[in-house]
């Protein structure tokens, strides 16, 4: 990966199988969000392919769970009308409400709060629920612990968990301070292109 | 309607954009309360001479319109950047043009058509003879919608931008000077008593290019400013 002739990243070769969690690990500008925005389609990579169920998948044909650290939620709107909106975009997850997405977060009780009026790990609690509440397999997640207390950081891991016992697949990044401890982690690690 | 789909996304769109200017009505007013301000100064910079004002009015109504409306066009992808949403969009795989498409419809809705209620008082106020107000009604309907579609895609190239007021202007306005020639021609016309019917298929034509390219030419400027 290049961006005005500086390298990002060098050659990464890795894949990603249902129902298990792969953990980027590396320092601040070893391009790990730079690589998820790749593996979401959001950036074109210099050179290399990207399979999705075998299928090259130049353009986007299958929707993702995105996280990343601006979470895609509107200050003037409640937890739940994010839910909502998140919903109408990707479909729903059969089985649970958004009310219900939003009390296993940990929001109960700020259903109807302008999103501005809370707190930054709020707003994270906020997005896993958008996640719970939609219908996508694969999750990219961009440090998902980070703003969240140890409880948060315990809601992350129940999630993850959760995921991957359906059938899901999560790629998350982390800076190495939080290990999660989910069942099935496999890890890579990042360095600098130009250390 | 099923979560997820095209038309789920579209309406979705719509509704959260409607909600957050709701909640922000004061905000979303101001090209109302700027064209309003403007129709009144006209008569004080020019004088009371009913004559004077009537036969410019259609046109100033025009300018007027064209300017408020570019108010609020800043603002139309600028939260879903800095906020993230438009990355959602982009990987909800749902198509960029149809989300576009309901911004659009959404700016016209919340700008365009207030615009076009107040304008029989502002026509009232400067004077313009009644039987032009159906004509520069028309025209204005034709044009309004076309100004946020080409307004659109200029606020998509330049979303990313710190402070694209002044680029967005800019870039907007000699694009939009044959929607104005033709809708203020249309309201002269019609005043001198000539066919009105050129100015208006022209306008029409142009109303049912944008709707057809538009939200395509948009979703390709959001793309390209995203990379």
């Amino acid at each position: 990966m290049v961006r005005q002739g500086e390298p990002i990243f060098g050659p990464l070769d890795f894949d990603l199988h249902a129902g298990e969690v792969l953990l980027i690990e590396g320092g601040n500008g070893s391009g790990k969000t730079t690589l998820l925005r790749v593996l979401a389609g959001l950036l074109s990579a210099s050179e290399g392919r990207i399979e999705r169920n075998g299928v090259v998948s130049e353009d986007l044909t299958t929707p993702v769970g995105f996280l990343s650290h601006a979470l895609g939620l509107r200050a003037d709107l409640s937890p739940i009308e994010q839910l909502d909106f998140f919903a109408c975009l990707y479909g729903l997850r059969p089985g649970i409400s958004a009310m219900g997405a939003l009390k296993s977060v940990g929001l109960d009780g700020f259903e109807h709060m302008p999103v501005r009026r809370l707190s930054a790990g709020q707003r994270k609690r906020c997005a896993l629920a958008a996640l719970l509440h939609t219908a996508n397999t694969l999750w990219l997640l961009d440090e998902p612990y980070a703003n969240l207390d140890r409880d948060g950081q315990i809601l992350v891991d129940r999630l993850l968990e959760a995921h991957i016992a359906r059938g899901g697949a999560a790629l998350i990044t982390s800076h190495g301070l939080i290990e999660p401890t989910v069942s099935r982690v496999r890890r890579m690690r990042m360095e600098l292109a130009h250390a | 309607m099923r979560k997820g789909s095209v038309l789920s996304a579209f309406f979705g769109v719509m509704r959260r954009d409607a909600l957050s200017l709701w909640r922000r009505r004061a905000d979303a007013l101001n090209p109302i309360w700027f064209a309003a301000i403007v129709v009144t100064l006209f008569p004080l910079a020019l004088g009371p001479e009913a004559a004077k004002l009537a036969r410019i009015a259609g046109g100033v109504i025009w300018v007027i319109v064209l300017l408020a409306s570019l108010l609020s066009l800043d603002a139309l992808f600028r939260a879903d950047l800095e906020e993230g949403s438009l990355d959602l969009m982009l990987t909800s795989a749902q198509p960029l043009a149809v989300l576009a498409a309901a911004k659009i419809l959404l700016h016209w809705l919340a700008t365009g058509l207030p615009l076009l209620a107040i304008t029989p008082i502002a026509a009232t106020a400067l004077g313009l003879s009644p039987k032009a107000l159906p004509v520069l009604l028309t025209s204005l309907a034709l044009g309004t919608p076309i100004i946020s579609v080409i307004g659109a895609c200029a606020a998509a190239l330049t979303a990313g931008l710190r402070r694209a007021g002044m680029l967005l202007s800019l870039i907007v306005l000699p694009l939009v000077v044959p929607v104005l020639i033709f809708g203020a021609g249309a309201v002269e016309a019609s005043l001198t008593g000539t066919s009105t019917t050129q100015p208006m298929l022209f306008l029409a034509a142009g109303l049912v290019a944008s709707i057809a390219l538009g939200p395509m030419v948009c979703a390709a400027a959001l793309r390209l400013g995203n990379h």
